[in-house]
């Protein structure tokens, strides 16, 4: 008895057929033949599957009405965008490292940086790769579609323009992380973007890759980005994503991650912006003794509803995973946990743990979270726990005991909650970076008419 | 911990003890359902216009639904038109005592243990048996009514206490609540009703044994205990089933309210037929309990330990609406050889200060498939509302699974919710250490497993708790891993 929890087919929509044809889907793009093959059959499982609704399980606390009422059109190549370096410059984290900078889902070398990789380590833009016939990247796109994907992430391989590439040889070793930063911009209109990423990472290589998500205050744009990677044996990649997009735009994000033996890949997230955000991540641990380690902080505020769906899927013997969430919700900010542990016949040995943690600011705000468990064989040490409460009152007192204003002293224990998960990623100069941004978040009242709870 | 494999298989081939079936002349409505059975069936129970019409409204709503199929339980599709929904004993004259009773019937339920007259001279409790739906004995009225308390079948109540029923049949789970229910609703035949009044605390555990007879006969129970304010009463639930090759469902439905300071303790012990070692027939056992705490200070606890049927799919809930309310829930589910279980609890937190406690032990054995599934929801209302949820899952042989599926939903920021959960399997440790002092492996695992269940079981009235742990240990014989 393999199947989990059987989904139910969702009647034909003609919603997402209509969004394909406003978005002119297809277009006759460069690109090898079995690409347009994969983005034809992924339009017709969408059109087929239609947009997920509340009744779907895994998006059952997540409104995509205000997101499909949205008309949004494609972006553009080449249009003329007015990033300055100096923008690109405030986003990044290490100016000596390798960026690759992204406008609505397009690449633009003129922002982009290229520093001297390692001999035989690609980091490059994907389009460019296709152009070139994409030997070998096939099975990214064409895999069939299964029971947790949903119409976005088939969108996305219909739509997909651009997206960074990063392939490292075996036994190749990235020192500076590398930077990809995505900027959404409105072009008048509307608009949506569908970047989608490679990195594959040999047998024994190390590399660190940024994802940086931002635009311009009160665009309203959607990114609906893909990112996939492959850990080979051995293989060591460290992940960091900061989404801070403008509070007017829509974030739909995957991280779609496989891994072999003995690999180890971490992830760290910090979700900021948008209206409606939603951060996937599914990690699907292959190779015995694989081990994953996925961090996330999500602060929605004001009116932002911030997702988070995570699939760890223990289909091999002798795998560790750990996840780490916490949320903090303040002002109107709706907070989603939806964790989901998988162990599969045969993955004896599986240590497995998920821990989601949430902090309630307001009488406003709310807090869903959903940490599931699903073990098929017996040799197993799971465990999980969810906890939803407001700030600590003895912590408070103690601090207002002591001369600490009552907002400077709510300030700083809510900061200090989110410090935990800001603590776990190793590099200095993204811990100082993600943590400025954190603290303002925190400090800023986003809404000033917002009822705070004990006032 | 070669020889674990082979204790395993001897226990999944352990033989249903209590698979028999009596030859009663029952008396049963043809196969099938449409407004016609449901109008038989009311005119068979000499129903009031209004019961009737009820009736009618949910089974009018029931088929304009879709049965659901989002539990993680798998099944072969059920044919509604092929059961007969309606079987009773023939009617016997008035019962003076109980050496009136059926002698055969006596003797089943001597053969399952529960002697009425042993039990009505030894045991001080109450016990109302319902077979096939219909109560025919019922004990200890005179006592129960002396101090004010109602404890009859669903149809007396009906005949005698309608201005009882009618405000309280479907406040809790009304008609149209879910599927399983308001099938229920439109067709049940029998059940329990119990009513203790103002201040009355309940002298004696009140009991009611379920037992499905007639081959092919689905049983809709209905249960409804009103517990006034300031009432307290413990009410016991326990069922064997005989062995069947097909499979019968069982859609109850179990209401309780709780009025102001009021307390009721509903305690289950569930050994329904589980199907044989290939996962053939068994009992679907798909129930809707749910409780009410109308009033402030009110308390509901749930205690259920499910060792039968092939599917298990039942959330006994509590709605806290009353302020300070307390809801609690502690469950032991045992799946073995092809069983499965989908069950958990749902508190609904809408009063100021409620709290609610679950507790949940599961065991998987053999290809056994257990889940947990639990809702949390505390709306904007329920200031300072505070929740601890503790489930654990111990897991035996490789084939075997164990789900969590906890729901958490917070929208008040003084909630406190907690959720916390383990899988694992036996510990090696453990059995070590008890096999390094003589004990047997058998020994040693069914008492691992009773300690793993004692948070539950030290909540279960003294006579159930003895015939849980005794269920349990029986169960488990032989299985180790």
């Amino acid at each position: 008895m393999t199947t989990v929890t059987p989904t139910a087919t969702t009647a034909p929509t003609a919603t997402v057929a209509e969004l394909l044809s406003h978005l002119r889907f297809p277009t006759s793009g460069p690109g090898p033949a079995w690409l347009t093959q994969a983005r034809h059959r992924s339009a017709e499982w969408a059109t087929m599957r239609g947009f997920p609704t509340l009744k779907d399980e895994d998006w059952r606390y997540t409104r995509l009405g205000p997101l499909l009422d949205v008309p949004f059109e494609r972006a553009e190549a080449g249009a003329d965008h007015r990033i300055s370096s100096s923008t690109i410059e405030a986003l990044t984290i290490d100016a000596e490292s390798t960026r690759l900078v992204f406008i609505n889902g397009f690449f633009a070398p003129e922002l982009s940086s290229m520093t001297e990789v390692p001999d035989g380590v690609t980091v490059t833009n994907l389009a460019s790769v296709l152009a070139e016939g994409g030997a070998g990247l096939e099975p990214f796109f064409s895999h069939p579609f299964g029971e947790h994907d949903h119409a976005f992430t088939a969108l996305n391989t219909c739509l997909f323009e651009d997206g960074a590439f990063i392939h490292l040889p075996a036994g190749s070793l990235v020192t500076a992380p590398i930077e990809l930063v995505f900027l959404s911009e409105a072009q008048g209109s509307p608009v949506v973007s569908n970047p989608h990423s490679l990195i594959l990472a040999g047998p024994g290589s190390r590399v660190a890759v940024i994802e940086t998500y931002a635009g311009n205050t009160g665009a309203i744009t959607c990114t609906n980005t893909v990112t996939q990677v492959v850990l080979e044996e051995g293989a060591q990649v460290e992940h960091y994503k900061v989404q801070d997009e403008p509070d007017t735009g829509f974030h739909l994000a995957l991280l779609d991650v496989r891994q072999g033996p003995e690999s180890r890949f971490s992830s760290g997230s910090v979700a900021l912006g948008s209206k409606i955000a939603r951060n996937e991540v599914r990690v699907r641990l292959e190779g015995e003794g694989a081990e994953a380690a996925i961090d996330s902080l999500y602060l929605p505020c004001a009116d932002q509803h911030h997702d988070n769906p995570i699939l760890i899927e223990h289909a091999a013997p002798r795998c560790t995973s750990r996840q780490l969430y916490k949320g903090i919700a303040d002002e109107r900010g709706h907070g989603v946990f939806n964790g989901r542990i998988i162990v599969w016949p045969g993955a004896q040995g599986t240590d497995a743990s998920q821990t989601n943690k949430n902090l309630l600011l307001s009488d406003h705000a709310e807090i869903d979270t959903r940490p599931r468990l699903e073990i098929f064989t017996d040799d197993v040490k799971c465990t999980h726990g969810a906890a939803v409460g407001a700030l600590d009152e003895e912590a408070l007192f103690y601090l207002r005991s002591r001369g600490v204003p009552h907002e400077a002293a709510r300030a700083l224990l809510t900061y200090a909650f989110a410090r935990e998960v800001l603590d776990l990623i190793p590099s200095e100069s993204l811990r100082t970076h993600v943590d400025t941004l954190v603290a303002d978040q925190l400090l800023t009242d986003h809404d000033a008419t917002g009822a705070r709870s004990d006032e | 911990m070669t020889g674990v494999s082979d204790d395993v298989r001897e226990f999944v081939s352990q033989q249903y003890q209590y698979g028999f079936s009596t030859d009663l002349d029952t008396d049963v409505v043809p196969k099938g359902l449409n407004e016609d059975v449901i109008r038989l069936i009311s005119a068979k129970k000499h129903e009031p216009d209004w019961l009737l019409e009820w009736r009618l409204r949910a089974y009018r709503y029931w088929i304009t639904l879709e049965e659901p199929h989002w539990q993680n339980v798998h099944y072969g599709p059920i044919d509604y038109q092929d059961i007969i929904y309606y079987a009773a004993p023939k009617p016997k004259p008035e019962l003076a005592s109980l050496d009136e009773v059926d002698p055969e019937l006596r003797t089943m339920f001597d053969k399952l243990g529960i002697s009425l007259a042993e039990q009505e001279r030894l045991s001080g409790v109450a016990v109302d048996a319902i077979v096939d739906s219909v109560s025919v004995a019922t004990t200890f009225k005179q006592k129960l009514a002396d101090v004010g308390v109602i404890f009859c079948s669903f149809s007396e109540a009906v005949q005698n206490h309608p201005e009882l029923v009618r405000p309280y049949l479907g406040s809790v789970v009304p008609y149209r609540d879910n599927y399983f229910a308001t099938l229920n609703s439109a067709v049940f035949t029998d059940g329990s009703f119990c009513f203790i009044p103002k201040g009355v605390h309940c002298p004696m555990e009140l009991s009611t044994y379920f037992r499905i007879n007639a081959a092919d006969t689905g049983q809709f129970e209905r249960t409804l205990i009103v517990a006034e304010e300031g009432a307290d009463v413990s009410y016991l639930e326990g069922c064997t089933a005989p062995m069947r090759d097909n499979n019968q469902l069982h859609a109850a439905v179990v209401e309780l309210v709780a009025l102001e300071g009021a307390r009721i303790k509903y305690s289950t012990v569930q050994n329904w037929y589980p199907g044989d070692a290939e996962g053939r027939g068994g009992i679907y056992n798909f129930v809707t309990k749910r409780g009410k705490c109308a009033g402030a200070n009110s308390r509901i606890s749930w205690t259920q330990v499910e060792t039968g049927s092939a599917i298990t799919w039942k959330y006994p809930g509590v709605i806290l609406q009353g302020d300070n309310s307390v809801g609690e829930f502690y469950s032991v589910a045992l799946t073995a050889n092809h069983q499965q279980a989908d069950t958990g609890t749902k508190m609904i937190h809408i009063g100021k200060n409620t709290h609610s406690t679950i507790v949940s032990k599961a065991i998987s054995a053999g290809h056994g498939q257990n889940t947990y599934r639990g809702l949390v929801k505390t709306l904007r209302s329920a200031e300072g509302a505070r929740n601890h949820t503790r489930c654990d899952s111990l897991l035996l042989g490789s084939d075997s699974g164990a789900h969590t599926f906890p729901y958490i939903e917070v929208k008040h920021p003084s909630a406190q919710v907690e959720h916390e959960a383990s899988t694992s399997k036996i510990s090696e440790d453990q059995l070590f250490y008890c096999r390094q002092r003589g004990i047997s492996e058998e020994d040693a695992v069914s008492m691992i497993v009773n300690g793993f269940c004692r948070e539950v079981f030290k909540e279960l009235p003294m006579e159930f708790a003895v015939e849980a742990q005794r269920l349990l240990s029986v169960s488990l014989e032989g299985s180790v891993g």
